[in-house]
């Protein structure tokens, strides 16, 4: 028997990751188990239109056939699925009354992360006094986006107000039956974010997350779904580098993104899960696919990611360039210590014409850890003169842990031009020592180092976001050596 | 300034140095001149802290300060700094931002507060010109795509930014054609002052025609067997090493 969500809930309580909290949920719960009786629970426990529990029913009935893939470079414990438990709606965690009441150890992350002080409150669920009144921010942030006519609320909330959007698009990218876990996450999944960007509208400013206040916390199956409409923009942020924890062990999100012609969204995902302690117990499964639709001419999506936690990561944020003229982009860094394991990358699938693709892959890997880069690029008879540049880099840092690149080109058409470029390197140890001449200490070094070697993906983040990043890297790789 | 004493050190159980003596007064420069194989590669490593060097005996006193027991970036803080022979790339750390973290890094241990970044601005300006280092080398990344002479140029640099007391330079000569050596060379005559102390490692005399060393050492098979003033490094030019050997075996 492997490791169970009791297990880990004990150990979130006693455990030694200082970074991350738990929040003691009074929870509205089902029944463990999966069933299409559960389903047919949670779609009338969240008031949901026929439509979307046929979409969930039909979802269900594929991954009844689907089996849990394989192939990744991962070694997990499978999750048993009738152990789990499928809608838990959480009430609001334990308001706090100032930053004092704060676990100190969390107070210093937040510190060191650089988080401002408002941030830090809300983060921590402190109640908002008279002089942060973060409810009043918030509010003419929402006031702002209608005033364009941008649709963000949560995905819940979505299916009320807007069904013929989300009916409309809701697995039109990420089909249901998919994956494995895709259909897992389209058969139950309970929330997530549903963003809607108009015609011409070039949204002012980041949405992230942050906005739409998941005092309730994360869900175990999310859903997002972000469609930018003809000769829009938008930059999504997901996640934040703040550690979180989550009394769930497997995580298994959908995002989509639709993005029409000329249209442009950027998405942009610090990812800092638990991931498990130092002798590689516990730690959240995060099993995400992530898709885009380039549909229209010259539309473009572009994915960054900074991916440092979870104790198992597979995830490949993919763009399909069905459009004439559309671009891909995907920039990642990704970090794994102690016995975290990433099997990630992405998947170029290049269907129109003079389509463009750029792949920037960043692995770090430090302790006995194992980070692998797997991506497709393929370039189908009908994109004539397409394009796609990748560059897959590998960083060691000391000799137990391991970097697998696993690259898939597939050309269909002679036009194509695609180039790889990959490098495995040993952080140098005369690199270190010029530094440590230079009266830098090794830690510091290294981050020095780590942040030199990952900024192209670095930049491509939003600034506040990409400061708080390169704290996150160093963090993260703290006692990696000696 | 510096004292070492009887230092014997070994890399992989094969000892290079024997038993090695060197005092060097503030203000003084001292040259280290001697054959292929002659462990002075190996004793500007072992005053650095390199790890893959033993010491098995001796010390090494540095204003007072065992330098021995020290890691390598303590050594900097008590102001050692070393001109490395190789200079090393780490691409996507710029200059400016290693520099800033070094200078800051000593000044923490030091006990003293982060430099003001319109001081560090300020110094970055006045030292690249010791150099006659463009404003665009101090914004690239560290040593990345330099050539051989920009390399060690901002060797120099560096070490003008980090101010040290003792420094030593390892080979900076090799590799430069005459006028990057003569710019090198202005650069650590206008450092030089009462309280700092240079020791120059090389092969060529030519180097000592721009650094005038106070007193010229030999090492031999890892330890001194000469010492003179700078017209020994003539003498070497001229003679080669050999007749030392001839010397030793009498």
């Amino acid at each position: 028997m492997g490791y169970t969500e009791a297990d880990l809930a004990e150990e979130l309580q006693s455990s030694e990751y200082k970074y991350g909290f738990v929040s003691n949920f009074e929870t509205d719960r089902v029944e463990k188990g999966l069933s299409e009786d559960i389903i047919r629970l949670i779609s009338s426990k969240k008031n949901e239109p026929e439509w979307l529990l046929e979409f969930r029913l039909e979802a269900y009935r594929n991954w009844l056939n689907m089996k849990e893939p394989e192939w990744a470079h991962v070694r997990y414990a499978k999750p048993d699925f009738q152990d789990i438990t499928y809608y838990s709606a959480p009430k609001p965690k334990k308001k706090l009354n100032s930053l004092d009441e704060l676990d100190p150890e969390l107070k210093s992350m937040y510190d060191r992360l650089g988080i401002s002080i408002d941030e830090q409150k809300r983060l921590a669920g402190v109640a908002v006094d008279v002089v942060i009144d973060s409810v009043s921010v918030q509010t003419t942030f929402k006031e702002k986006l209608a005033e364009l006519g941008i649709i963000f609320m949560s995905f819940s909330e979505a299916v009320q107000e807007h069904p013929e959007l989300v009916k409309k698009y809701m697995g039109s990218v990420v089909a249901p039956n998919d994956n494995f876990y895709a259909a897992l996450n389209s058969a139950v999944f309970t929330d997530g974010s549903f963003c809607y960007i108009p015609k011409g509208v070039r949204c002012p400013m980041e949405l992230s997350t942050y906005f739409r206040i998941n005092e309730a916390g994360t869900g175990q199956f999310e859903r997002t779904l972000i469609i930018a409409d003809e000769g829009s923009y938008v930059s999504y942020l997901e996640g934040c580098t703040a550690p979180q924890r989550d009394e769930n062990q497997l995580h298994a999100a959908v995002v989509e993104i639709f993005a029409h012609t000329d249209a442009e969204v950027k998405y942009s995902t610090v990812q800092n899960w638990y991931p498990g302690d130092k002798d590689g117990k516990g730690g959240i499964f995060n099993f995400v696919t992530k898709r885009g639709l380039c549909d229209g001419d010259r539309s473009k999506i572009s994915w960054t990611q900074v991916e440092t936690g979870s104790a198992v990561t597979w995830k490949y944020p993919s763009c399909v360039l069905k459009g004439d003229h559309s671009e891909g982009e995907f920039y990642s860094v990704a970090v794994t210590n102690n016995h975290q394991m990433a099997d990630t990358g992405t998947k170029m699938v290049h269907l129109g014409r003079n389509t463009k693709s750029i792949i920037i892959s960043k692995g770090i890997s430090a302790g006995v850890s194992e980070n692998s880069y797997r991506g497709l690029v393929q370039i189908n008879k009908s994109a004539h003169q397409a394009r796609n540049f990748s560059q897959c880099d590998s960083l060691l840092i000391g000799d137990k842990c391991g970097a697998h690149t696993f690259p898939y080109i597939e050309v269909k058409n002679k036009s194509a031009k695609v180039e790889h470029e990959a490098t495995t390197s040993k952080i140098g140890e005369d690199q270190i020592f010029y530094c440590q001449q230079r009266g830098i200490d090794e830690e510091t070094a290294i981050s020095l180092i780590v942040n030199g070697y990952a900024k192209e993906v670095l930049n491509q983040l939003p600034m506040e976001f990409a400061v708080e990043a390169k704290k996150l890297l160093e963090i993260t790789l703290e006692g990696s050596v000696g | 300034m510096l004292k070492i004493d009887n230092l014997h050190a070994s890399i992989e159980g094969k000892e290079i140095l024997k038993g090695l003596n060197l005092h060097v007064k503030p203000g003084e420069v001292h040259a280290i001149m001697g054959p292929n194989g002659s462990g002075k590669s190996t004793l500007a490593s072992v005053l650095a802290g390199k790890e893959d060097y033993e010491v098995t005996d001796g010390s090494a006193i540095l204003d007072g300060k065992d330098l021995l027991d020290l890691e390598p970036h303590e050594r900097a803080g008590e102001g050692l700094f070393l001109a490395f022979q190789y200079p090393v790339e780490i691409p996507g750390v710029s200059n400016i931002n290693f520099l800033k973290t070094a200078i800051n890094n000593i000044r923490e241990y030091r006990g003293e507060e982060p430099m003001a970044a319109k001081d560090f601005l300020k110094l970055v300006k006045d030292k690249q010109q010791l150099v006659e280092l463009s404003g665009q080398l101090a914004k690239r990344s560290v040593n990345e795509g330099f050539s051989g002479g920009e390399k060690k140029r901002n060797e120099i640099f560096q070490m003008a930014m980090l101010d040290p007391k003792l420094a030593i330079l390892d080979e900076t000569d090799s590799g430069l054609d005459i006028d990057a050596l003569r710019i090198v060379a202005n650069g650590v005559n206008q450092l030089k002052s009462e309280n700092n102390s240079f020791v120059v490692i090389t092969h060529y005399q030519r180097l000592l025609d721009y650094i005038v060393p106070d007193v010229v050492h030999v090492l031999y098979k890892g330890q001194i067997v000469k010492s003179g003033p700078k017209e020994l490094a003539l003498e070497l030019e001229e003679k080669g090493y050999d007749w030392l050997k001839e010397t030793e075996a009498v």
